[in-house]
């Protein structure tokens, strides 16, 4: 009998177990609508990989690609990038100016949201407002630093600041599809931004109930969300309010979060999933017999680089210009693109990337020998300068995330192979990104370290401004230099856009002369398909472009 | 023996607070996470200053375990960096995890019992060196190898199952990774079962009951079973804490969106709050499972009994 009374008390203690463990039992409503969501391609739908956005979708928050995957496809700005990258008008009717400072912006009449309601100039303004305000904490709320009154709503020399208003002087609504914008400074090519999704306008839902908007958002763009299961999937359809160019070809979207791009990969390869624009480093040796050539490889607007600590005197002082010269062109970026990363990189030839276009300023030729692997000129320059400082440079780089150890490594053989001392150069890694970005942040890097950057819009000044004015948002190496400062002041202010884009491309030029960072190799974007799905293009921003992709 | 299960309970509270103050202080060294979410940009300080605000980065450790513990105790287990309550991923994860735990555990516990009787009882025969063998190939094998390759073969190759699991994790997309989940304790489960059986064999009692004259299968599940089981129970029990956390791995590979999909998103957006009552959780779950097992002794032989 004391088993049978023991096993009460079991039972008992299960209970409790059960309760504090099982939280709930997953609710069966939930389960059918997911299982209504994995619909199968037979129904015109698209199925494609998503990684879990980082931040909740809203524009002026998203600043990753997963994110900006999903507001790329619900959303029509102002203006559009074509796949070539050209600022095309779209929602906006006219964008006029005659001083390069103020900008009267006409709004194309009868437009929607997906909801129903209009999109008005104020859909605009407000949206533009709610992102630069600093208590909203929008990460990409710099965009709006160029309007007149941006510094009272974001104060940013004090992190203690309060702002002052809540609105930005420089936008003044006239009618409901004219608005007017002031910038602090001239600025001939701010339009051109425009198509960058933080200036998505938002609907009234957005600022009255903003807990059922991030569950659903909604846009003007040619795709609308009609589920969302945060974590695991969302499915897009055609959006019926859109009146753009780029009408869907297809019957929806269903973008599906993976775990790892492994497994993505073996989705793909047995017909569960359609698009995939990650594919496995581990997988690209056989990535096209496996797919039979459905698989592409093209230049995104990625740039990656090393950055020297031009804060550090014993890298910027005098004749270290030659030494950082001679480390680049010790470098061996053919061979090491083809073998470490299996032609996904291109090797660089200049500071921006090819999807800019020959009328964009990208130039294949503008860094010219710097970037030449050239063993004996490279030991010659860093002998002439005085050599490495202190004999050894430590090039750091984040050990938790993408194969930088292996490319570090390899770019540290070809420069001790150069000097012919295997200690020359070294690889420093650095456990998490978090604590890498946390380092360069604050100036306390003291050798070389792993950097790069992905445009937010496929134009040149994008390329050099934040990364290179004194001051920039992401002049990581704090590098200074007034003619370049001078000659982006010219640009900017330049009315003639070829003009503008040469004034840049000569700031490019001495700032490949003073060389603070070394320009590497330009990151492609790849993308594989199913035999289900046809017309899988990328855009610059290595985005498939779902609304041409159809259905077999 | 309800004062043992109430003691029991009690202890589990400084256990409890000092998992948690643990976990909480290794998330929290892994730096400032504010700058990671601006990406390759230096954040604008104004806005990192917003956030750190929010998130009480700037308060000392203490303070800051002081606030999320009075948050857990009211229910609120604080904000995922994207904003999600992290009770809504510990909602849709646990059931998820728990559904893959409870297929392994029947997997690993059926076929392992099994495998372990029948080898036990044909010691020293061809059977019993099968299983032996078999056993060693599986646990030398690391888990990830075995998923990758089952997926691999199953899935792509032969399209006998999906390759992946899909949304909601029905039990029929379950089985294989369950089977790689469950396949290392399985081994373990076997081996002790056979040596637990062949030993007991030649036991007295069970002598007696075969010289009673009482039928092989009723001496078998009845007598021997019943006192071969323990250490295979108390194994288990503990196995259970040990699925659910060893998902880890199984999980990434089949794209299960459970407990450690999440854990290792907390990790890879230092989200200490996603961390901490994910492992929060798990902790309770093992010091359950560790209870239930200890109370199952008495079940299984009435001899042993608690004050």
């Amino acid at each position: 009998m004391r088993g049978a009374k023991s096993a009460k008390w079991v039972v008992g203690a299960a209970v409790i177990a059960l309760a504090a463990t099982a939280c709930s039992s997953s609710d069966d409503s939930d389960s059918k609508d997911k299982a209504k969501a994995s619909g199968s391609s037979s129904d015109g739908i698209v199925r494609a990989w998503w990684g879990d956005p980082q931040n909740p979708l809203e524009p002026a928050n998203t600043n990753e690609v997963q994110g900006g995957k999903v507001l790329d496809m619900i959303f029509m700005n102002l203006k559009e990038y074509d796949a070539t990258g050209k600022p095309n008008l779209e929602a906006a009717d006219s964008i006029t100016t005659t001083d390069q400072q103020n900008f009267t912006i006409k709004i194309k009449p009868g437009l929607q949201f997906s909801d129903g309601t209009p999109v008005t100039s104020s859909s605009f303004v407000d949206a533009w407002n709610y992102g630069a305000l600093v208590t909203n904490k929008q990460l990409n709320a710099y965009f709006f630093a160029d309007i007149d009154g941006y510094a009272a709503v974001h104060p940013s020399d004090d992190p203690g600041a309060k702002p002052t208003a809540k609105t930005m002087s420089g936008l003044k609504v006239v009618d409901d599809t004219t608005f007017t914008v002031k910038l602090s400074q001239k600025f001939s090519t701010w339009p051109d931004r425009l198509g960058y999704k933080a200036f998505a306008p938002l609907p009234k839902e957005f600022f009255d109930n903003h807990a059922a908007y991030l569950a659903k958002p909604i846009g003007d763009g040619p795709y609308m969300i009609e589920s969302y299961t945060k974590g695991s999937s969302m499915k897009l359809v055609p959006n019926p309010k859109y009146t753009g160019p780029s009408k869907p070809k297809n019957k929806g979207v269903l973008l599906k979060v993976y775990t790892s791009s492994d497994t993505a990969y073996a989705d793909l390869q047995s017909g569960q999933l359609d698009v995939l624009d990650d594919i496995p480093a581990a997988d690209l040796p056989h990535v096209k017999e496996d797919l039979g050539g459905r698989y592409l490889n093209s230049p995104a607007g990625i740039i990656q680089t090393f950055s020297f600590p031009m804060y550090e005197k014993a890298w910027s002082k005098e004749g270290m210009d030659k030494v950082r010269l001679g480390i680049s062109m010790a470098i061996d970026r053919k061979t090491i693109t083809d073998k470490i990363f299996g032609g996904t990189r291109t090797p660089a030839n200049d500071l921006t990337s090819p999807v800019l276009g020959a009328t964009g300023g990208y130039s294949d030729t503008l860094a010219g020998d710097s970037v030449k692997f050239d063993k004996v000129k490279a030991k010659q320059l860093i002998e002439e300068g005085g050599g490495i400082p202190g004999g050894q440079m430590k090039l750091g780089y984040n050990a938790d995330s993408g194969s930088h150890k292996e490319w570090v490594d390899a770019v540290c053989n070809s420069i001790n192979n150069t000097l012919g001392n295997n200690k020359a150069c070294v690889g420093a890694p650095t456990g998490t990104f978090a604590d890498f970005r946390n380092q360069i942040t604050k100036g306390q890097m003291t050798q070389p370290f792993r950097s790069g950057w992905q445009m937010d819009y496929p134009l040149i000044d994008d390329f050099i401004t934040p990364l290179y004015a004194t001051g920039g948002s992401s002049n990581d190496s704090k590098y200074t230099n007034k003619d370049v400062d001078n000659l982006i002041k010219q640009a900017n202010a330049e009315p003639d856009k070829a003009k503008s884009i040469a004034l840049y491309q000569q700031a490019e030029k001495q700032v490949i002369k003073d060389m603070p960072v070394v320009p590497l190799w330009y990151q492609n974007g790849q993308a594989g398909w199913s035999s289900k799905v046809s017309n899988v293009k990328e855009n610059a921003f290595s985005y498939p472009i779902f609304t041409d992709i159809t259905v077999n | 023996m309800g004062r043992y299960v109430i003691r029991r309970l009690l202890q589990m509270v400084p256990v409890f607070i000092g998992t948690t103050l643990l976990i909480f202080v290794m998330v929290w060294g892994l730096g400032d996470p504010v700058a990671a979410m601006f990406g390759d940009r230096t954040p604008d300080p104004a806005t990192a200053a917003q956030i750190r605000l929010e998130y009480h980065l700037n308060d000392p450790l203490l303070q800051q375990y002081w606030i999320y513990m009075k948050g857990v105790f009211s229910g609120d287990f604080g904000k995922a960096w994207n904003q999600q309550p992290v009770t809504d991923l510990l909602k849709t994860a646990y059931p998820v995890t728990l559904r893959l735990t409870v297929v392994a555990f029947l997997i690993e516990a059926i076929i392992g019992v099994a495998l372990g009787v029948f080898a036990g009882l044909r010691r020293g025969r061809f059977f019993d060196t099968g299983v032996l063998a078999m056993t060693l190939i599986v646990v030398s094998i690391p888990t990830f190898v075995t998923g990758f390759v089952l997926q691999y073969f199953f899935g792509v190759k032969w399209s006998i199952v999906h390759p992946s699991v899909g949304e909601g994790a029905p039990f029929k997309d379950l089985i294989m990774p369950g089977l790689v989940l469950a396949g290392v304790s399985l081994a373990y489960v076997a081996r002790l079962t056979r040596t637990s059986v062949a030993e007991n064999t030649r036991a007295d009692y069970l002598r007696t009951a075969v010289a009673k004259g009482l039928p092989r299968r009723r001496v078998i599940t009845n007598h021997m079973l019943r006192n071969s089981l323990i250490p295979v129970v108390t194994f288990l029990g503990t196995d259970i804490g040990n699925l659910m956390a060893g998902a880890l791995v199984t999980e990434r590979i089949f794209n299960i969106h459970g407990v450690g999909y999440q854990i290792y998103q907390g990790i890879v957006h230092n989200s200490p709050a996603t961390v901490v009552g994910f492992v929060t959780v798990l902790v309770i779950v093992f010091l359950l499972a560790n209870l239930l097992v200890d109370l199952l002794y008495a079940v299984l032989d009435p001899r042993i009994r608690y004050a």
